[in-house]
């Protein structure tokens, strides 16, 4: 594989590394069969500045053996890992695959850990110590960049603890969310609602549903508009947990606070919001750790009795 | 400072052509008894006992010291030590050097003569060679003849005890970041780490090359504190010196022989200073970098001048001043208070306390204040102002503790998440922590705030960090 559309460079470093060591080579042969003239007492008859007189302090015989021990351990390392231009090196060596190596490793050094959750529900992980220190762990250093160190959330991002699930929150759902990541769209619907006069009104019939403040002659004038959101937000705007449509009447907005100006703004314009997927980063026994953990932050649904 | 070297033919005084390289003359240094020579060992045991003996010690329950690398916790006695303590390791550097520097300006390269591990381990290792292969002359002899069996055994069975003695030293080194004990373990139960294997194998390796091989070598083209050393050297700088007034003419005399009379001074040139040298000087040609100031040759001349009936001391402790103006110890003594030496004590001094000092009056824990990178407020019920920060609180002590949070700065400022927390005995957490402020508490902006964390008996620690109000 290579970056430049020709081998020029890498020709140019080869030559100029390989010629480097065969240079240091050869300036050892030479300097070894050299020999400079001393006077008897030690000096090389150099004189400079009237009295300065240069001393005759050869290097020890076994530095030489030193330097070409380096130059052979260049040679060999040369040979063996990629360093001279695209040569790949007789291993194979890349850093993608010190990588994989040492995340297999890893995860085999963990995974006796792992085994001892293994059966658990996920309400028994939640309870369980030693597991929520560890999914406090990986809370800690992959979700609480957006969630918060405290599962709260903030602006954009959903908290946590509460009894909003916009995707459902038993322990299942939460595993979905986690393993395939999910991606929340709401569609700029100002057109389909009408003019923006509708679109107050509706904006302020959303408001009512929470019994956030508002205006509620506008209110009652939106509430005919709302079949519109009501094939996402359902008819009662409960939300529909299957597409991610969230609950108008809990009085949880993720996106801003409960006014009317902020909700005109999300009919207007739509919102689109991702939570990435993470079954690549995680092993599956990472993901239900994780699931427990935030299942147990207080906000999680009872699982299903059939599990 | 004269420079043997290669030395050229005397006899033709004209220049000689010499390689840019020269070959090592393996040195034998003849083995010597007297008070120098005494005190080195002294100092051989000293540090020797404490080297091989340390890791064995127990403290409370655990090895006594231990630099556990990979739980980057430091035990040293009833000290724990986290990463974020490596001041500490700096000021012991700098007290290392400042003593150096001290020693140096008033006494020379006595590190080097008696506890450098370079001088300790080729002693060690010498007088095992001693004990197999005899005195200077008698190795001398079995280097230049031809292999036989006694040959082979006298230097197979040096190599075993040197090769052991490697070792055992690599052993103990590894015993120091990995407990010793199940690292004795491991190794009779043949299941050393591979690391642990290479690090035993390299030290191992290195005593027996240095030791055994490269000897003065080292000293001489190797060393780095050699070079800068004489840096530290004035004309009032403790050398061992040959008094070549006393000395010269040197020669060999019957013993009943009137020295005076021969036109001759005290030396006998018996080249007994020459055998015994480790770095193959002669020390007669005055003050070399190559000397380690081990004063082996004053020990060997000391014994002689005793022999002949000489007065001792015609090699020995003195410094260029005073082989000049002839002075006695007595004004030795008197030029030790000079600025130099006075500066590096000043400094030692200083540094020294600077250390003792901060280690009492450490608090043994230690917190880390880590705002939320990401949110950096958000409105909560009832329009409060809600910000989240990560308090990490390392106990640096060996019994778990609990620690409790609070937080000061700003009018109406509030801690709403569990202010206690429980840490393990030398453990660490991160807490998760929640401040809420009234709308309207403050301005938009940051303000500075502080958080406090104390824990009973043990002390408290204020950090700073700010407070983020959202326009």
């Amino acid at each position: 594989m290579s970056d430049f559309t020709s081998n020029f460079w890498s020709v140019f470093i080869t030559t100029i590394t390989l010629g480097g060591i065969v240079g240091c080579l050869l300036l050892l042969w030479f300097s070894g069969k050299t020999k400079a003239m001393t006077q008897s007492d030690n000096t090389t008859g150099h004189v400079w500045d009237e009295d300065l007189r240069e001393m005759n302090n050869p290097l020890p015989r076994w530095w030489v053996g030193l330097f070409i021990i380096t130059c052979l351990f260049g040679f060999a390392y040369l040979y063996l890992y990629p360093g001279l231009g695209s040569y790949e090196g007789s291993l194979k060596w890349t850093q993608i695959g010190q990588l994989d190596k040492e995340m297999a490793k890893g995860n085999e050094q963990v995974a006796p850990i792992y085994a001892a959750f293994a059966g658990k529900s996920v309400p028994e992980l939640a309870k369980d110590a030693p597991a929520m220190a560890i999914g406090d762990r990986l809370f800690m250093n992959n979700c609480a960049q957006c969630h918060g160190s405290d599962a709260r959330g903030g602006k954009g991002f959903p908290d946590l603890t509460d009894k909003q699930w916009n995707w459902g929150g038993t322990p299942d759902q939460i595993e979905e969310t986690i393993t395939k990541g999910r991606t929340g769209m709401m569609p700029p619907m100002a057109a389909a609602v009408g003019s923006p006069e509708d679109v107050r009104n509706v904006a302020n019939y959303v408001l009512s549903l929470s019994g956030a403040p508002n205006d509620s002659v506008r209110a009652n004038l939106g509430r005919a508009k709302f079949v519109v959101c009501a094939a996402c937000h359902g008819p009662d705007g409960k939300g529909n947990p299957a597409l991610g449509a969230p609950n108008l009447t809990s009085g949880v907005f993720m996106h801003g606070p409960a006014v009317e100006s902020h909700i005109v703004a999300m009919i207007t314009n739509g919102k689109t919001g991702v939570m990435p997927a993470w079954d690549k980063k995680f092993t599956p026994e990472q993901i239900k750790l994780l699931t427990a953990y935030v299942w147990g932050k207080g906000g999680g649904v009872a699982p299903p009795a059939a599990n | 400072m004269k420079t043997p070297a290669p030395a050229p033919d005397p006899a033709t005084d004209g220049p000689v052509m010499v390689s840019l390289y020269a070959a090592q003359k393996k040195v034998y240094p003849r083995s010597i008894k007297g008070l120098f020579a005494s005190w080195r060992w002294f100092f051989v045991f000293a540090t020797q006992i404490f080297y091989y003996g340390m890791p064995w010690v127990q403290w409370g329950g655990r090895q006594a010291m231990l630099f556990d690398l990979d739980a980057r916790r430091f035990y040293i006695f009833g000290l724990v030590l986290y990463p974020q303590d490596v001041i500490y390791l700096t000021a012991i550097l700098i007290i290392s050097a400042m003593l150096l520097f001290l020693f140096t300006a008033v006494a020379g390269r006595q590190w080097c003569g008696y506890a450098c591990p370079q001088t300790v381990y080729t002693e060690i290792y010498l007088w095992v060679e001693k004990r197999f292969e005899g005195d200077r002359q008698a190795r001398m002899r079995l280097d230049a003849a031809p292999m036989s069996l006694g040959k082979l055994w006298r230097k197979g069975g040096k190599h075993l005890v040197w090769i052991a003695i490697g070792l055992w030293t690599g052993f103990t080194f590894v015993g120091y970041f990995t407990p010793i004990r199940e690292l004795a373990a491991h190794v009779l139960a043949w299941r050393l780490g591979p690391w642990e294997t290479f690090w035993v194998f390299f030290y191992g390796f290195a005593t027996w090359g240095n030791a055994g091989f490269m000897r003065e070598q080292v000293c001489k083209y190797m060393c780095p504190y050699a070079r800068f050393q004489s840096a530290m050297f004035d004309k009032d700088t403790l050398i061992v010196t040959y008094d070549a007034a006393r000395g010269e003419p040197r020669g060999g005399r019957s013993k009943k022989a009137d020295p005076k009379a021969l036109g001759l001074g005290d030396c006998i040139d018996c080249t007994m200073c020459v055998q015994v040298c480790p770095t193959g000087i002669d020390i007669r040609d005055g003050l070399q970098y190559e000397c380690i100031s081990c004063a082996a040759c004053i020990d060997a001349c000391d014994e002689v001048m005793d022999k002949v009936g000489y007065p001792r001391g015609l090699i020995r402790y003195s410094t260029e001043r005073a082989l000049e103006q002839g002075w006695g110890k007595r004004e030795i003594l008197r030029q030790v208070m000079r600025p130099r030496v006075l500066i590096y004590s000043a400094i030692l001094a200083a540094v020294a306390m600077a250390f003792v000092a901060s280690l009492v009056l450490r608090t043994p824990f230690k917190v880390d204040i880590v705002r939320d990178r990401a949110t950096l407020a958000r409105i909560v019920e009832g329009g409060q102002i809600e910000n989240i920060y990560r308090i990490q609180v390392m106990n640096a002590t060996e019994q778990a503790r609990e620690f409790t949070l609070s937080v000061e700065g700003l009018p109406g400022l509030q801690l709403v998440s569990d202010p206690k927390v429980t840490i393990d005995a030398a453990g660490a957490l991160w807490v998760p922590v929640r401040l809420r402020l009234p709308y309207d508490g403050a301005k938009p902006g940051s303000h500075e705030i502080h958080f406090r964390v104390d824990s009973p008996g043990v002390g408290e620690v204020r950090e700073k960090s700010v407070f983020m109000v959202p326009r």
